[in-house]
């Protein structure tokens, strides 16, 4: 068992391609660029106050953070379909679906706490059985 | 012969099986991948629990008080710098060069020695204005997500030394290039928890 192991550690053992791309200097040099702009406009929507309504700006900030992610994803962490015969792929969209899930629901579960233990709801409540 | 050679091409057993190599030559990449999964799950819990409790002040300092939008768009830019001086840092393994992998290893290190420094001086700041972690819901939060972040970064120095001493001692030898291509997943990871970090509590924060 021991030497099939070790017979098996020699042989993926030498320095062999691992599935995964390491870019280029440029691939790094676009994500860069791409990642500071994708920073600074997001920083320079709230710092200087440039659209009137903060819903749009709230929604700007989502969207250019979704993506840097993205943009991180491709360029640093060089994601694709292919690498690692698509495990990768596969594991970060299961994440993706738990975070969604865990997320959105712990948001939603508790706005509807927070409204159903209103104060005037409490008041309304203590009124009738009073 | 071209006779003989067809009629004994039939007889040879089919293959049914897809020839190419379709799992990974090494595990570890796809394993690191999946630990780094697993934390993203801990961070999502940890914006969650800022999300519902982000707006709690207790009548308390609120985030347009307390943010200081100057000193988190250095402390991002520290951390993006890092990021691609990382990426060099691989480029540089990639050519088999140890020096130039060295030397951008320590640029990186230096770059989130930085950000950990600024990350505390915030936190020291805020301390200072009674903005502790016992102060409000809002606060809590706020400190257990952008201190593990702070931890995840400070962890991270910690094995980036350690892979540098390894380097210098026994070279680019596989089993370092393996290491410090989990370290690059690690590093560009918490930068990308970083980007959710200051887009969701920074900035929405003071946005209100």
């Amino acid at each position: 068992m021991s030497t099939h192991s070790h017979a098996h550690d020699d042989h993926h053992g030498h320095d062999h391609g691992d599935g995964a791309s390491h870019g280029t200097f440029n691939s790094y040099l676009i994500g860069f660029i791409l990642s500071v702009i994708l920073t600074a406009i997001p920083f320079w929507l709230v710092m200087d106050g440039v659209l009137d309504s903060k819903m749009a700006t709230a929604a700007f900030v989502v969207a250019l953070g979704v993506v840097q992610i993205i943009v991180h994803m491709v360029y640093f962490l060089h994601m694709n379909t292919k690498s690692e015969g698509g495990w990768n792929m596969l594991a970060l969209i299961f994440t993706l679906v738990i975070v969604v899930i865990a997320v959105s629901g712990s948001l939603w579960v508790m706005y509807h706490m927070n409204i159903n233990m209103m104060p005037k709801m409490d008041h309304e409540m203590i009124q009738n059985f009073g | 012969m071209t006779m003989a050679n067809n009629t004994a091409a039939p007889t040879e057993a089919p293959v049914f099986y897809l020839k190419e190599e379709h799992h990974p030559e090494q595990g570890t990449m796809l394993g690191f991948w999946i630990y780094l999964m697993s934390d993203c799950l801990i961070f999502a819990i940890l914006f969650a629990t800022h999300g519902v409790l982000g707006r709690n002040y207790a009548a308390g300092p609120s985030p347009a008080d307390l943010f200081d939008l100057d000193l988190v768009a250095i402390n991002t830019s520290m951390l993006l710098f890092s990021s691609i001086t990382y990426g060099f840092a691989m480029l540089q393994m990639a050519k088999g060069k140890i020096a130039g992998t060295q030397l951008w290893l320590a640029i990186t290190g230096l770059f989130g020695v930085a950000f950990v420094g600024l990350e505390l001086y915030e936190f020291h700041h805020l301390w200072h204005l009674g903005a502790t972690p016992m102060r409000s819901g809002f606060l809590s939060s706020f400190y257990t997500l952008v201190a593990t972040h702070g931890l995840h970064v400070s962890f991270g120095i910690i094995w980036l030394v350690t892979l540098m001493v390894q380097i210098g001692k026994r070279g680019l030898v596989p089993e370092n290039k393996r290491r410090l291509m989990c370290l690059s997943m690690f590093w560009h990871f918490l930068d990308v928890i970083w980007i959710g970090v200051f887009s969701v509590v920074y900035l929405l924060g003071v946005l209100g």
